[in-house]
């Protein structure tokens, strides 16, 4: 579980979280949804280190990772897999060097241990065969996929994806969604989802926060976002053509 | 100040949480043939030509008949080792190897691979630049070598070709009154060199900040802080050591 408390964080004078808390249960999909310039990605960031919040605490299973020492924030680190929204995968390596790279850095597995668990990450993502091909050689959703093959193969326990899909058409995105609500599940680990695309909330929204001028304003899940009484969110949800229809029929 | 400040902190980095020592070796051959050897070229083409250059202009000032003609590869000969193999090639190397490694961090910074470095809990900064460093200090000096051999080689086939000095006047005065001091300060000044041209460049990329235009003007930053830091640090060696 991720627990964070009162994150704040300030960029040239403007104030871009102001003092958000929230639980993320393992073995669930959640969700941080808001509209562009709300503070999804940097509430991400602050949670995964990469930007150190000015005030606020992240709590990984209990252990203080804000305030850590450089050992137990790298051991925590160790335990975090990402996908980042353009994959992030290293334009320098091919597919396979790209997901065993973890397992590279970070364990003393022998290399045919390796390599059955980078294939076994990229069967489970639905990759086969393309192991010796370039990032540049693969579509987007190729590329999430090996991103999340990536995350996933040191045996992660906190998964983190920021807008995993955008740029993708909609089948695909759906696809990769439901790929890592599966994977949350089977490997029962935690997973932090940003997004502001509404199909990803009504398909994989367990828990579901959205934020608004940096203020948390609800939290709750995919079934009962729609009957929220907030005006914020509501515009928000109800913002396109086709949920409109959708609520006027209901 | 705050960017020498925040460029001595970058440095400091490098050293701090370093990967397996066994990770730096293929990374560090890597980058030898990365910056060396893809440089050799490039070098050996400039050297041989501003050798060529130098004996051709030195012909041409030296109108006195009081001056011995063996003094044209005298001066070719000092003026490569002391100056033109060392800095004017550091200068060529910051355009070729400093842009070079800019683009290359910039790009991984703005498409977030260094991002994903750093959630992994490796130190970006020392994975990726400390390699560069390394190679830049093996091969920069090797390539000096080569080309103030091929500069006197350059000038050699020039004051043949040209007939503005004979092949034995050439020989005599590239041996005579030489101080091997001149090859230690050329290899001090390498080292130096290097250091700041992959350090600075790297300091660059790394911390660009936005998109394909920022990207391009960290390559061009690169370059050209690349050179101010060479001239100083050549003014204050000389100053220092000659």
């Amino acid at each position: 579980m991720i627990e964070i408390q009162d994150i704040k964080k300030t960029f040239d004078g403007k104030p871009i979280l102001k003092g958000i808390s929230g639980k993320f249960e393992k073995g669930r999909t959640n969700l941080i949804i808001g509209a562009s310039g709300t503070g999804k990605s940097v509430l991400l960031k602050c949670i995964v280190g990469l930007i150190k919040p000015d005030e606020g605490h992240v709590y990984y299973d209990g252990r203080d990772f804000t305030d850590a020492d450089r050992n137990l924030k790298i051991e925590i680190r160790r335990e975090i897999g990402m996908l980042f929204q353009g994959g992030a995968l290293f334009d320098s390596k091919n597919v396979e060097q790209n997901v065993i790279f973890p397992l590279d850095m970070l364990t003393d597995m022998s290399k045919e241990e390796k390599l059955d668990r980078v294939n076994f990450c990229l069967k489970r993502v639905g990759l086969e065969n393309v192991n010796k091909k370039m990032p540049s050689e693969i579509s987007g959703g190729m590329k999430k996929r090996v991103g999340i093959a990536r995350a996933i193969v040191n045996n992660s326990k906190y998964l983190f994806c920021d807008e995993p899909n955008s740029g993708l058409d909609p089948q695909t995105a759906i696809v990769i969604d439901n790929l890592i609500k599966e994977i949350t599940e089977e490997f029962d680990i935690t997973t932090i989802v940003v997004t502001h695309d509404m199909n990803s909330v009504m398909e994989i929204g367990d828990y579901i926060m959205f934020l608004y001028e940096g203020h948390k304003v609800w939290e709750g899940n995919d079934s009962n976002i729609t009957e929220s009484n907030v005006k914020e969110l509501n515009d928000f949800v109800f913002a396109n053509k086709l949920m409109r229809t959708i609520r006027k029929e209901v | 100040m705050k960017s020498i400040g925040k460029y001595c902190i970058f440095i400091g980095s490098l050293f701090v949480n370093r990967e397996r020592f066994s990770t730096y070796i293929k990374l560090i051959i890597n980058e030898c043939i990365a910056i060396g050897f893809n440089s050799l070229v490039l070098v050996s083409i400039v050297a041989t030509f501003i050798g060529a250059v130098s004996t051709v202009q030195t012909a041409f000032n030296l109108v006195s008949p009081l001056i011995p003609t063996y003094v044209i590869s005298q001066v070719v000969r000092d003026l490569t080792i002391l100056e033109l193999a060392p800095s004017i090639m550091a200068i060529v190397f910051a355009g070729k190897v400093g842009s070079n490694i800019a683009g290359e961090l910039g790009t991984m910074r703005i498409t977030e691979q260094i991002d994903a470095l750093e959630v992994m809990g490796i130190n970006s900064s020392s994975y990726l630049v400390l390699p560069k460093v390394i190679a830049a200090l093996i091969t920069y000096p090797m390539l000096v070598v080569i080309a103030a051999y091929l500069s006197i080689v350059g000038g050699y086939f020039a004051g043949i070709l040209t007939k503005v000095i004979t092949e034995t006047e050439y020989i005599y005065g590239i041996r005579v009154d030489f101080n091997e001091f001149t090859v230690t300060f050329a290899l001090i000044k390498s080292f130096v060199f290097a250091f700041l041209v992959s350090s600075i460049s790297s300091y660059k990329g790394f911390y660009t900040r936005g998109g394909a235009l920022e990207v391009g003007k960290a390559s061009t930053s690169a370059v050209t802080n690349s050179c101010i830091a060479i001239l100083l640090a050549d003014y204050l060696l000389a100053q220092l050591l000659l």
